[in-house]
């Protein structure tokens, strides 16, 4: 009974809402309650009660931070050589400041929570406006919004103050679009602007359940006047998202219908997911090879222990006798044997590195916010960084993929031109609405243009001035895009979200055609002779990216009807039917040459019977609740036909400032760069050349449809690849010949259907497959390749493309516009544009940039530091605790395994949190190896690190053999100087503790001393924390051993320092040891250097030797 | 012009640090650097070498192993058995003057002080003295913290236990009359030792402290009365009881048992002569292999006899002088006719 509509299937996913909680009337619709949350907002992650045992447990889910756990539990529970606290203090400080960093976090949230769900609202109840908080809002409630007020939650309109029903809207904090969107009220329900009025609405809502998508909605609604229910069809239109803001409206009334967390921004505000570095995987696996040496350490002590122990005489000497409880448990000695290795090594991997990574990146990453190079005076903005985890990536990116419009360009769009049927316009400069026909004559077919070609004329500028969907806004208020225009005294600007818009209306202003404003469904525009003309504004078939043209469906006063058709060459001419299709093609494409963004403009009279048949096609799409998008598409696709040509215009998109040295620089630094848009080809092959893209001699590979037309795709893929592998085919992939610039550059064109052609699955059978590494293979050999016609998510497509192959580069995905979201969040690393189409890629993106410019900088001199730092710091880290703990193992061999540990339990916990742990961060933050202004000079410094140079297998082998022979280095040194004899004057001698506090005195120094070599940019800071933390260690053993410490119940470590140091051998074998520990890497980088130098190091010599000769 | 401000304020601050160009010394490692240290360094550590090497040349070492392995060893017959109070003596004859000051170590080999059981086997509160530890001492002790009366033993655990209990004394026979050699057994352990880190309780006399407890099972006498002839070296403070705690680092050590008293004959070392050192053989060895020997040496500047730290010096000063010709060598070879 409850479900018998037909398609029953399709109403589950809808919601049906009663407007002020009314109940429908009796036998209408099946009554379904459906309980909805309330407008209750949360964003904050714990409760005051679930704060510890959340948070922990999340914590302890990294697996880091579980293994320290684990280990921390082991020495708790089972008889270990050291205490718990040497992993435990270290492990509760790391959890404790973490805790504290999101317990902090989650406060603010829930403060920013209660202002937000205890805000209040009005409401409209039995007629009257009453407040209440919002988070008690209920879906279907009437609210009352007023101007300038933020919407409490996702409505429908209803009414406004305005007598057309129609409320002005910014987005900007969900989007970013500054710019004023309107939204309508339906008919029926506009004319109830008063409270009580709006209190006998009798109506009710269906609608899908929430989608996180801002911009589509399907809903109906049922309104039911008078007997005979009345259905509208309401789209996104009509929708006011949770977070927009009323503007220009005095105010409005609308029904809640989402609430809460299921408000369309709340969905939005779901985490991206989380992007890895590579550097974080090379660790990763340097952390299993550490595990396994770990491991495998543990278990050969424990196996030979147990060799040692077959001797009951070594076992139970008569001086170190057994408790009884330790005899009898044998099977499970050997386990707990095995921990107690593992405690005893466990250093080897510690919880400080992890510190210290995050700690790295959190603060490097403010260098790149820091940066007064980055700052964009014009736009106020600097650089943002979304993701700190991403900033040695920046370092190793092999493949740019950016955007073209907004990107690379500078989306100020300026009219150029236009062409009517081949006579070309071209207004001044300044405007004072002079008409220049003619004025660069060679296009013109015939100069004098006919009465038939001046009713065109007329045609084709009323066409601009009415096809768009731009807004007048008086006054100076709006942020963002403006465009002052004076219009008798007050001062008005055009608004719309698309620049290209504004740019044509202005230009028709400036050819002597104002757009005035729309009202009350009414156009204005006044025209040459001074005259306002007024057209009825019937139908909009707005924008959209597959369609890739506008239409809209206007009513003159003379009650003609015309449909205005405004949209790329490509798709309009195939609906065109008349016109002079051939001298405004050839003009078009002369100016997309010339790097100039062109649409056609097209018309058609509708006579009122197929004005009422598109309005009926319309009504019927518009009301679909289902795949409404689809049956508009349709829909349109069957209005805008049979279309006369009327002309072309041209608008210019400047490049960027020193975008073309951008992309010079990234070339020569080794990185491709694709161009990906959406634009066509010959606009954006000109902006290819124009930014040094293509260069003169680039020889172009074209992958397009007019060329698979003509041959099948197969034979174009295996052609090109000839082509390109006849030129590679015989050469080694040697960096340096890339330089040598003898060898053909070569640049590839395709275009968004060819590539969907590449790209289709399984068609072929084993062919298609074939055809993807076909592609790749031609990609790979060419310098630059551009990507055409591309939908936004064919843009996501390629970048995956290329992130699959089998080389998995390392991709950069630059854009600034919504359709670059995709991309920019598959892409390795994602940057967005602050440009001028919202703050979308802005929102998605791990690092935003004012401009394309900044990336040189961004990738060439920050990238390039961050990876070097953060791979000394890697490299380091794992090399310190080799050092640290390696020794330690070798002393069980002389101990009897007995899992002795070689250092006081306060080195064991100080080594990597205090005595060694600051001056790696700090090289981790400010080394540079070469000046910064060479590394922007020098780009092809940034192919010495590419492919992960420095964290390859045989560096990190290098490091932990070199590790290995410092441990052995100390580790014997110490022993000999201890063996059978005494090393001070008066003839005592020294125990385990001095033996273990010599090994570590020349440990700390030893690899102190070794980053000190490692340090090319050595300022106070460096020096400060350096020198500090060896004084520091001084100091700190000098204390440790001067005091009986009442709260240990060992003094061990008594007097152990100082009596090391008043001996004179003591002093002679700490400096002897760490002279041999540093020696062979001095030599081999030296040997290096000379032998095999890296253009880094030849740059590094050659600054010296100017900076000498200076 | 609010505008105009903001944009400022979003400005980022123009410091060098903020745009990581703070003044900064920047080294480079070239050849032409490191070779000439290199030379200078190798050079000096040559020169420290050879002067270390001479010095620890200049030492004199005497060992005798008295564990009494083979039958002919004067000591055999004490190995042999379970005797206790055992004695036996061993001669030696020095043609030449020992130079004073003379040290008189006692080694033992293979024996692991460093046991971690060993060496966490006793309780330091108990050691500075504190007496309500006496009674019940750490459980680190165990099983030398009770005895099978269940009585506490004072000082407990291992270390203290299995204290070395051989005892020597040493003659010198010149011309018929034998001499016995004063050996001073004061200040052969650390001094913070015995008077900070170890301490007898405050309780006078020494022994009431005690009362309750008992003494170590191996030990033939308690712990205040280890010292006969002088009574502040009893109790924790007894200096060979010091220096056995201080357990060694390796498995093969020395412990200093005296020093050779400088006076009277022995002002300038142990003079030419026969001597006889008369051994109290209590401390068994044999049953895990370890050996004990006698040491007598003399000390330098840096200590004793140790030629390794010569031989290390001289090895890595002769390898920073190889190395910096072959770094020249390469640099040459690569480097100049790169460079034009």
């Amino acid at each position: 009974i409850l479900c018998r509509c037909v398609g029953e299937e399709n109403w589950v996913d809808s919601r049906t809402i009663y407007i002020g909680h009314k109940e429908p009337p009796p036998g209408t619709e099946a009554f379904i309650q459906q309980r909805f949350p309330d407008n209750r907002i949360v964003s904050s992650k714990y409760t005051f009660w679930n704060f510890i045992p959340k948070n922990m447990f999340e914590q302890f889910r990294r697996v880091a931070n579980f293994y320290f756990l684990i280990i921390f539990l082991v020495q708790l529970i089972i008889d270990t050589p050291t205490s718990p606290v040497t992993s435990g203090l270290p492990l509760f400080f790391v959890i404790t400041v973490t805790a504290i960093k999101q317990g902090y976090e989650d406060w603010l949230r829930h403060k920013a929570d209660n202002a937000v769900n205890q805000c209040s609202v009005h409401v409209v109840h039995h007629g009257k406006v009453v407040r209440k908080q919002s988070r008690k809002l209920r879906v279907g409630d009437v609210v009352l919004v007023k101007e300038d007020e933020t919407f409490p939650c996702d409505l429908i309109l209803l009414s406004s103050s305005r007598d057309d029903g129609t409320c002005f809207v910014t987005t900007a904090s969900l989007d970013g679009e500054s710019s004023h969107k309107t939204y309508y009220a339906v008919q029926e329900t506009k004319a109830y602007n008063t409270e009580k009025e709006v209190d006998t609405i009798h109506a009710t809502i269906e609608c899908e359940q929430p989608q996180p998508d801002l911009y589509k909605f399907v809903g109906r609604i049922n309104i039911y006047m008078t007997n005979e229910p009345v259905a509208r069809p309401l789209g996104s239109e009509n929708l006011l998202l949770r977070g927009a803001t009323l503007k220009n409206t005095e105010y409005i009334y609308a029904v809640v219908i989402y609430t809460g967390m299921e408000t369309k921004m709340a969905l939005n505000y779901q985490s991206k997911s989380q992007k890895r570095s590579a550097v974080e995987k090379s660790m990763n696996a340097y952390l299993v090879v550490y595990l396994c040496i770990l491991i495998s350490k543990a278990l050969i002590n424990t196996a030979l222990k147990y060799v040692w122990q077959s001797d009951p005489n070594k076992d139970e000497p008569f001086y170190n006798q057994k408790t009884e409880v330790e005899r009898q448990r044998h099977l499970i000695r050997a386990f707990t044997d095995f921990l107690a290795f593992m405690v005893l090594f466990n250093y080897i991997i510690p919880v400080s590195m992890y510190v210290t990574v995050e700690m790295q990146k959190f603060l490097g990453s403010y260098f790149i916010m820091w940066d007064d190079e980055m700052f964009d005076e014009e736009l106020g903005e600097r650089a943002v960084v979304n993701t700190s985890d991403l900033n040695e990536e920046l370092g190793q990116v092999e493949y740019v993929f950016t955007d073209k419009t907004g990107t690379l360009t500078e989306n100020n769009m300026e009219f150029i031109e236009c062409c009517v049927d081949g006579h070309v316009y071209v207004p001044h400069a300044i405007c004072n609405g002079q008409v220049m026909p003619g004025a660069a004559g060679m296009d013109m077919i015939d100069s004098s243009p006919g009465p038939a070609a001046r009713e065109h004329e007329e045609l084709f500028f009323r066409a601009l001035c009415l096809c768009h969907t731009v807004q007048v806004k008086e006054e100076d208020t709006v942020d963002g895009i403006k465009h002052g225009i004076h219009q008798g005294k007050s001062t008005s600007f055009y608004i719309s979200s698309s620049p290209d818009e504004v740019a044509l209306v202005e230009g028709m202003k400036r050819l002597g055609f104002t757009y005035l404003r729309l009202k009350d469904g009414q156009m204005e525009i006044l025209n040459r002779e001074d005259e306002v003309e007024k057209f009825e504004l019937l139908e909009v078939l707005t924008f959209d990216s597959v369609r890739r043209r506008m239409s809209i469906i206007v009513k003159a006063s003379t009650g003609e009807v015309y449909l205005f058709c405004k949209g790329a060459d490509s798709s309009i001419f195939p609906r065109v039917i008349s016109g002079k299709v051939d001298q405004v093609r050839a003009r078009v494409e002369q100016n997309a040459v010339e790097g100039l963004r062109t649409l056609c403009v097209a018309y058609r009279s509708l006579s009122p019977e197929q004005y009422e048949e598109v309005f009926q096609l319309l009504n019927r799409a518009k009301l679909a609740l289902q795949d409404r998008d689809k049956q508009l598409a349709e829909a349109y696709d069957l209005i805008e036909k049979d279309l006369i040509l009327l002309g072309a215009t041209a608008v210019e998109d400047r490049l960027q400032e020193k975008a073309a040295d951008t992309i010079e620089s990234l070339h020569k630094a080794g990185i491709k760069v694709w161009v990906l848009t959406g634009d066509k080809m010959e606009t954006a092959a000109a902006t290819c050349y124009a930014s040094k893209l293509f260069h003169r001699n680039t020889q172009i590979l074209e992958l397009t449809t007019k060329r698979t037309e003509e041959q099948s795709l197969h034979d174009v893929l295996f052609e090109l690849s000839r082509t390109v592998l006849r030129q590679h085919g015989g050469m080694t992939r040697d960096t340096f010949s890339e330089l040598s610039g003898d060898c053909t550059d070569y640049g590839l064109i395709i275009d968004g259907a060819t590539l969907s052609a590449v790209m289709r699955p399984g068609q072929e059978g084993s062919n298609s497959g074939n055809y993807k590494e076909k592609f790749l293979e031609i990609c790979r050999n060419c310098s630059a390749v551009l990507c055409c016609r591309m939908a936004p998510l064919q843009k996501a497509q390629i970048v995956k493309l290329i992130k699959a192959s089998e080389e998995h580069p390392i991709t950069l995905a630059i854009g600034d516009g919504a359709n670059d979201v995709s991309m920019i969040l598959e892409a390795h690393v994602g940057i967005g544009i602050m440009g001028k189409e919202g703050r979308q890629a802005v929102r998605n993106s791990d690092y935003a940039i004012p401009k394309f410019k900044h990336l040189k900088k961004m990738l060439l001199v920050h990238g390039h530091y961050y990876y070097i730092r953060i791979s000394e710091l890697v490299q380091y880290f794992f090399y310190k605790n080799v050092c640290f703990i390696f020794p330690q193992f070798l002393y069980q061999f002389f101990c009897g395994f007995s899992q002795q540990p070689l250092y006081d339990t306060a080195y064991l916990t100080l080594y990597n949190i205090s005595f060694t742990s600051l001056p790696i961060l700090l090289y981790s933050l400010i080394e540079q190896h070469i000046n910064m202004d060479i590394l922007k000079k020098d780009p092809c410094l940034y192919r010495d690190i590419a492919k992960n140079s420095l964290l390859r297998w045989p560096t990190f082998i290098y490091w932990t053999v070199l590790g290995v022979y410092d441990a052995i280095v100390m580790f014997f040194g110490a022993y000999f100087l201890f063996d059978n004899t005494t090393f001070t004057s008066n003839g005592q001698m020294f125990g385990n503790w001095t033996f273990g506090t010599l090994v570590f005195t020349v440990l700390v120094f030893t690899v102190t001393f070794k980053l000190a070599l490692d340090t090319h940019y050595w300022t106070w800071i460096n020096h400060f924390v350096i020198w500090g933390s060896l004084i520091f260690f001084v100091v700190f053993s000098l204390l440790w051993g001067g005091i009986i410490w009442p709260f240990l119940n060992y003094q061990r470590m008594y007097y152990v320092f100082m009596q090391m140091l008043s001996s004179g051998p003591a002093w002679l074998s700490i400096i002897l040891l760490i002279t041999a520990s540093l020696l062979p890497d001095m030599v081999k980088k030296v040997i290096w250097r000379t032998l095999w130098p890296t253009t880094t190091e030849r740059i590094q010599v050659g600054t010296n030797a100017c900076r000498n000769r200076e | 012009m609010v505008k105009q401000e903001s944009e400022s304020a979003n400005r980022p601050d123009n410091t060098a640090f903020t745009q990581q160009r703070l003044p900064a010394w920047q080294p480079i490692l070239s050849a032409g650097i490191v070779i000439p240290g290199f030379v200078l360094i190798g050079l000096a550590f040559i020169g420290i070498g050879v002067a270390l090497f001479v010095t620890s040349r200049s030492i004199q070492v005497l060992e005798l192993d008295y564990t009494g392995d083979s039958n002919g060893s004067p000591c055999s017959s004490c190995s042999q058995s379970v005797v206790t109070n055992c004695k036996c003596s061993l001669n030696f004859t020095l043609t030449t003057l020992f130079q004073g000051p003379v040290f008189f170590y006692y080694g033992l080999s293979n024996y692991f002080q460093n046991y971690r059981r060993y060496g966490a086997s006793k309780d330091d509160n108990q050691l500075y003295g504190d007496l309500s530890y006496f009674t019940s001492p750490s459980s680190s002790c165990s099983p030398y913290d009770y005895d099978s009366s269940k009585k506490p033993i004072v000082p407990c655990g291992s270390i203290a236990n299995s204290m070395f209990n051989d005892t020597f004394t040493l003659t010198w026979t010149v011309n018929g009359t034998t001499n016995n050699v004063p050996l001073d057994g004061k200040g052969i352990a650390w001094w913070t030792d015995y008077n900070i880190k170890y301490r007898n309780p405050s309780v006078t006399p020494l022994k009431n402290a005690f009362n309750g407890t008992v003494k170590p099972i191996n030990w033939a006498k308690p712990a205040y009365e280890l010292d006969a002839s002088d009574p502040s070296n009893n109790g924790f403070v007894n200096q060979d009881f010091l220096v056995w705690m201080r357990r060694a680092a390796l498995p093969n050590f020395r412990k200093l048992y005296r020093r050779i008293d400088a006076s009277g004959d022995y002002q300038k070392g142990l003079p030419a002569g026969n001597y006889t050192i008369d051994i109290a053989y209590n401390y068994p060895v044999r049953a895990f292999n370890g050996a004990k020997k006698i040491v007598f040496s003399n000390v330098s500047w840096m200590g004793g006899r140790n030629e390794f730290l010569g031989i290390a010096y001289l090895v890595i000063g002769s390898l920073c002088v190889v190395m910096s010709i072959v770094m020249l060598i390469v640099y040459a070879k690569f480097k100049f006719p790169d460079e034009e």
